[in-house]
Formats: C-alpha cells, structure tokens, sequence
C-alpha cells in the first residue's frame, strides 16, 4: 500500500475516538454529590483543552487523558479551591496550551487589539468621510448611461 | 480505459486553462476579439474536460474499480450508491477535482455571459485561466484522483462512516460552490484593477456572483453545521473549531462584500474598498481550503488531510492571494471614489455593517491563526477556543444587528434617523416586550439571552417594518399594496428574507445555548431518567444488521410533561466491519422547534448485576430556527439572484417596465 493511504488510514483511527461515544463529561459513575460543586466543575471543563484531542475541550472528549484531568478538576473542586487557582495549578502543570480562553497577556495582545483596530479604524474612515454631500454626488454621464442600459426599467 | 480517458482529460483541461489565460491576454493587449474569443472558448473547454474526468472518477466510484487508488483507498462494495458517488469527492484527491470543477464551471459561465465590456471580460477569463492552471497544475502533478495502483486490492478501505451521511453528502458540493464562486468575483475584480476602472456597471456585474456563491456557500455551512449536531453527538452545532472558521471567513467577508458592493452600484462610493473585499473573498477560500487540507491546524472535522502536500496548496494561496493584493496595492490608489455622505446615510449604515464585519472576520482569523502564530514567534503553545470567539465576536455582532433594522429606512447620501428610529417604534417596543416576556417566563433566568432574543426579535420585526413601509402596509388602498408588493425588485424581497434569517438564527441561538439541557444517566431495562419536563425510559435493547454495518439499538419511551408518550427514540451504536469503527447513531425526536436529542453509550453494571446503558440526553429549545435561519437567508440570496435586473445577456429581452417609486 502506498503512503497516501498510510496517511489516511491514521487520520481515521484518530476519528474513532470521535465516532465511539460514552458519556464523557457527564458519566454518572464520576460526578461529585454535590450538585452545585458538579456544575462548577462542569463550567470548568469547558475552558480546558482536551490536550491530546483534536481542539476539543475536556467536557466534550472521551480520551483518557480528558477523564483524568476532569477527574483532576473535580478533586479541586471538591476541595475548595477557587476557579482562578484551578486554572492556575493546570497552567502550572500544563502550561498556557491547557486554557482554551488564553490570558490576556503582551504575546496574545493582538486577540483582543487586532480586531479592535480593524473597527477603530473603520469608524475613524466613516467619521473622516463626514463632507458636505454637494460636491461628487452625481454619477457621470458614462455611469448613468451604463446603468441605463443594464437596466432600462430602473432609469428615473 | 475509461480512467486513463478521465485522466487524459484532466491533462487537457490544465492545457485549456493555460490557453484560456494566453489567449485572453494576448487578445486583451492586441484588443483582438477573435483572440479574446478563443480564450473564452478554451474556458468552455476546460470545463467540458474537468467535467469528463470527474465523471471517470464517479464512474470509478460506482462500479467500485480498485485499480483506482482513491477508489481503493475510500470506496468499498457494499456501500450504498448514494455513498459510492459522495465518495467521489470525500478524499483529498477527489475534493481538489471537485474544487477544479467548480472553479472552470464558473469560469465557463462567466465567459458566457454576455454583457461585460471587452477589455474587463478578457482580463476577467484570463485571470480565470491563471487560477485554473494553479489548481488543476496541483491536481494533475501532485493529487492525481484517478492514479492507478499495481497491486489490486480485491476489496476497498471504504469511506469513514461518519461520513456516509446524506447531509454530509452534499456539503462539499454546496461549500465549494460557494468557496469557488468568489473566484470569478476575484477575477472581476484583478480585472477591475487591471482596467483601472471601477464603476456602478461593474458592482452589479460582481452581484449575481457574490449572490451565488454566498447562498451557495450559507447552505454549504449549514449542511455542515447541521451534521456535525446530529452525527458527531455532542449535541452543539457549532463549537469554533478550525476548520468551520476556515468556511466562516469567506462567508463573513462575502457577507461585507454584498453589502459594500451596494454602494458602490448605487452611489459609485467604496470602489476600492470593495474591490478589497473581492480579492479577499477568495483569498480566505483558499485559505480555508489551504487550513482544511493541510492539517497544519488541529481539527475534529479534518478528513483527508495530507501535510505534505499542505506546503503546495500553501504555495498556491501564496501566489494567487499575494498577485491579488500586490495588484490591488500597485492599482487601487489609482480607482476614483468621489461620492461624499455622511455617517447618517444608507451609505454610513452599509459602511458600518462593514466596519463590524471586517471587526469579526478579524477575530475569527486572528483567533483561528494566533496558536500558529504565537508558536512561530515565541514558540509558546496557545489555545484560542470557544470562550474566545463566542465574547469577542458577540460583542461585534450585537451593535450589528442592533442598527440592522435602521439601515434600510436611511435614505441615501443624507438619512433621517429620527424619522427612521419613528418608523420603526413599534418594533423596538415588541422586541423589548419579547425580552422582558423572556426574562420573567424562562427559568433559569438569564439576562444575557433576554437581550438576543430581544435583538432577535428587534431584526425581526424591523425587517418586517421596513418591508411593510415600502409597500405603504395599512397606509394605503389594498389595491396599492399589492402593487407594489409587486412592484418591489426582487432584490428587495431578498434582502427582507436574509434579514429575517438572521434574526431567526439569532433567536434560536440565544435559546438554544441559554437553556440546553443535558442529562446522562446509566439506566437498566424498564427504568427511567428525566431530561427537563420530559421522562425517558429504556424499553428494550436489540440486534440488527444494515447494508454495511452491525447495530445494537436501544428503544427509549419518552414521555412529555402531559404524561403522554411523545415519541420511541432508537438511539445505536453501528459496528462498520469494512473500516472496523464504531460510530454513534444519534437519535433525534423533534418537536415545532425544539429537539430531544439521545445518544447511546455504553453498557455497564448494576450494583445488583443486572446490566445497565449509558443514555446521554439533551432537549435543545429552539433549535430548529438555528438551522432555519441560515436556509432563509441563502433563500433570500437566491430569490436576489432571480432580480431580472441581474440575469446574464439577456439585455436586449428585459421588458421596460413602469419604475416602482419607492422602490430605492
């Protein structure tokens, strides 16, 4: 077999563990008692990258991996901590690749910057544009005779 | 034989697209017609021979001709036809051959069309011709659909069953026809820059194109979208992954391009910023097609990727983008944009819809490219996911959708907004009346989604405001309404229906992501969990066996809040023996609006020992407008699309009719 269908081979075994669904997030056999402290957990999980999947979070996997870090995050909750510092310790272990929200920080200013000035900008030209709507209104005589022809029934 | 021919055939094309591209220069610089002409003619023949090889590849296809590597690597006897054919462009090989035929097809109708002045018709095929070589030089040199193995198998590897769907079967065709259609709106606009002219006549030349491939490319996304929910049983329909921002991209900044492309038909002003969008437009196809294909982005929809031919496609985007751009830097200064407004103008309202979407495609390909980025830079890897896109861009979108409604009422050059905002009371005061109903009725509650679904209504109403004061509703004789109901261009009525489609989808999204529920319990025969008003009880568990696969189906009894039985869901989980996977069938019981939704996991124990199935459950309000939403906006595009005005060659048959008057 040549290597094109080597290839394609992997990228399907990958997909299984997509295909093959169980109950990921929401097995009952993991939850904790406490409704309250499940739904924090769960609001967690949402945040948190499923480090070996294909860009998906650890509340929608059903990768080993996925499991043991909710299992992980629920220790943490059941023990109290707070969201920041949960973050905080998967950070720690895990490095910033583990938030999908990435922190607002100077190498990821332009997530936020990039897009702002784009409308900062756009708003500045259409403010810029403000001249008195005398001079240049008019089509020239070309464009008008253009538009005639392409549509008769429009011609006023 | 028949695949040598296809094969054959696909050389050709690459020859015809080589010799659209020469002639139409050369006729363009000696202002030859017969040259030009040959140049159009070899675009219609590049697209009658793109046209045989892919029917060599279908016919590969059915009848399951393994000698045809791409046949043996996704194909399998006993898959169903419909299957067989989809597989045609299920591969990487195969989805280039359909990208080729898409791209000549569109480039043969253009050469077709009538009514473009010379100059700008043998700029326009002949950059055509160049993009034609580019793809169908990638596909015949290095992603040959129809190359043969040695070495025969007796039987095919067969397609990922996830993506034996009929929903899935016709995404890729609906995508690239939307992806592919801004081509043409790409080379109508190098041409433009070329010609150094561009006017009103040529926006509404680039309209019908930007129409066709915007609803194309809405309904491909959709199909898309719509799979990914019932399929991949995660229950969500969209969840910014990689490769549904890729399909986004185009899609926001052709949203942009229409509404810019307005104002300069109308009022010759943006010129050069819509010419911008043009090349744009099919710049971010390509990339999408570049990021889907390549696998240099991690994906859960990434089928058929190959990295290393990843870096070819990524040369291509290179050259055919950067020509573009170098072009628009080198000419654009040149285009002439005189006409004046203010910022309370259609034109300003048209203008700020650009600013907000050109502010959210930025996001999604900032978002979509900063791991990439972050990583060449420093090296550190990121993650750029859903908490993300759903803050920055919700933040874009709301003022969007809350000027919406204004926009159309502004007249042009110089609007009147307190007449406007006058004309349009009664709206706000039902869409705040529907945000507080929501708010007060809906437990959980949550102000956040009070607020969509009071934006959802506001668009709503709006653009059934703005369509009632165009026909003078209850303001005139009925006799008056209905003429000039009939009046009204169909570009008017198209423009209503996106408009009421985006504020549908923006009701059902609100709903649907505020107040989901989810419910997974592991239950044992005869008992029951609850999910909402609703209660779900395991019946029985079974055995049975499809045309390619092995199923075990379990039958759950779901019962609504009146006690009654509401429907028998039969969630399963196939066996596909050909590949080996497991795929989940999900099932889906629908309501008017709403979905129960219920997976079918595993089997576990009791602590009794009796055995137990996992259910995962979800009830999806409103959901239905979700994915009624999108189809009521590609369905305005293409009712815009059948505006007489903008049928091809057909000027000299358009009847003079009488002018609408309030039509503009």
């Amino acid at each position: 077999m040549s290597a094109t269908v080597i290839a394609f081979r992997r990228t399907l075994i990958a997909l299984v563990a997509v295909g093959i669904l169980t109950a990921a997030a929401a097995d009952p056999a993991d939850r904790l008692a406490n409704p309250a402290q499940e739904a924090r957990a769960r609001t967690i999980f949402r945040e948190v990258r499923c480090l070996v999947c294909q860009s998906e979070s650890i509340d929608e996997s059903d990768a080993a991996l996925a499991h043991d870090l909710r299992q992980l995050v629920r220790q943490q909750v059941a023990a109290g901590k707070s969201d920041a510092a949960i973050r905080a310790y998967l950070v720690s272990r895990y490095g910033q690749f583990v938030l999908l929200a990435p922190k607002p920080s100077l190498g990821n200013a332009i997530l936020w910057i990039g897009p702002l000035l784009v409308v900062v900008l756009g708003a500045v030209a259409l403010i810029a544009r403000r001249r008195p709507a005398s001079q240049g209104e008019a089509l020239t005589e070309q464009e008008e005779a253009a538009l005639a022809e392409l549509a008769p029934e429009e011609t006023r | 034989m028949i695949d040598e021919l296809g094969q054959f055939a696909l050389v050709l094309a690459l020859a015809l697209s080589l010799a659209q591209a020469g002639f139409s220069i050369v006729g363009r610089l000696r202002r030859d017609a017969t040259l030009a002409g040959a140049g159009e003619g070899a675009a219609m023949g590049a697209f009658a021979a793109i046209a045989l090889g892919f029917a060599a590849l279908i016919h590969a296809f059915v009848t399951s001709d393994f000698s045809v590597l791409n046949v043996a690597a996704n194909s399998h006897t006993a898959k169903p036809l419909i299957y067989k054919i989809a597989g045609a462009w299920g591969s990487h090989e195969g989805s280039m051959l359909l990208w080729c035929l898409m791209l000549t097809g569109y480039g043969a109708a253009m050469a077709a069309s009538g009514r473009l002045p010379f100059g700008l018709k043998a700029s326009a095929v002949a950059t055509q011709g160049l993009l034609g070589a580019l793809f169908i030089g990638y596909m015949v040199f290095a992603s040959n659909p129809l190359a043969r193995i040695g070495d025969v198998p007796v039987q095919g590897d067969s397609l990922n069953p996830l993506l034996q769907d009929p929903a899935l079967a016709g995404h890729p065709p609906f995508l690239y026809a939307g992806y592919v259609g801004f081509s043409v709106v790409f080379s109508l606009s190098a041409a433009a820059l070329v010609e150094g002219r561009v006017d009103p006549a040529w926006a509404r030349w680039i309209r019908p194109w930007t129409l066709a491939a915007w609803s194309f490319l809405t309904v491909g996304i959709t199909l898309g979208s719509y799979w990914a929910y019932y399929e991949l049983g995660w229950g969500g329909w969209w969840a910014w992954d990689p490769v549904e921002n890729a399909s986004f991209m185009p899609w926001l900044m052709g949203t942009a391009l229409l509404h810019s492309a307005a104002v300069t038909e109308k009022r010759g002003a943006l010129a050069s910023w819509t010419v911008l969008l043009g090349i744009g437009a099919f710049t971010l196809s390509m990339m999408g097609a570049f990021l889907v294909r390549s696998g240099v982005l991690t994906s859960v929809h990434a089928f058929a990727i190959d990295p290393r031919r990843g870096i070819l496609l990524l040369g291509i985007l290179g050259i055919a983008a950067g020509s573009g751009l170098t072009l628009y830097a080198w000419r654009a200064p040149t285009l002439k944009d005189e006409a004046a407004f203010t910022a309370i103008s259609r034109e300003g309202s048209l203008f700020l819809n650009n600013v907000l979407l050109a502010g959210a495609t930025a996001v999604v390909l900032i978002g979509t490219l900063m791991p990439l980025i972050r990583s060449a830079i420093d090296g550190t890897p990121i993650s750029v996911g859903p908490p993300y896109f759903n803050l920055t861009f919700t933040a874009l979108v709301a003022p969007a959708l809350l000027a919406l409604p204004v926009g159309p009422l502004l007249a042009w050059k110089r609007g009147d907004l307190t007449g406007a905002l006058r004309r349009l009371w009664i709206a706000a005061a039902l869409a705040v009346a529907a945000g507080f109903a929501i708010l007060a009725a809906v437990s959980p509650r949550s102000l956040l989604a009070s607020c969509g679904i009071a934006l959802g209504a506001w668009v709503i109403v709006g653009a059934l405001a703005e369509a009632a004061d165009r026909v003078r509703l209850f303001r005139a004789p009925w006799a008056e309404v209905g003429r000039r109901a009939g009046g009204l261009p169909r570009g008017a009525w198209g423009m209503t229906l996106a408009h009421l489609g985006i504020g549908v989808f923006a009701l059902g999204a609100a709903f649907e992501t505020a107040w989901r529920t989810e419910s997974t319990e592991a239950i044992g025969l005869g008992q029951s969990m609850r999910l909402g008003a609703y209660q779900l009880r395991l019946d029985d568990v079974g055995q049975y066996f499809g045309a390619n696969f092995a199923a075990d189906r379990a039958l759950v009894r779901i019962t609504g809040a009146d006690g009654k039985v509401f429907c028998i869901a039969a969630p399963e989980r196939r066996l596909y023996a050909a590949g080996g996977q497991t795929v989940s069938g999900v099932a889906i019981c629908p309501t008017l609006l709403d979905d129960v939704y219920v997976v079918f996991g595993d089997r576990r124990t009791q602590p009794n020992g009796q055995p137990a199935f996992l259910l995962r459950a979800y009830w999806n309000p409103w959901v239905r407008f979700v994915f009624a939403g999108p189809l009521l906006m590609a369905l305005g595009g293409a009712v815009s699309l059948s505006d007489r005005r903008l049928r091809f060659a057909l000027t000299s048959r358009v009847r003079a009719a009488p002018a609408p008057a309030a039509a503009e």
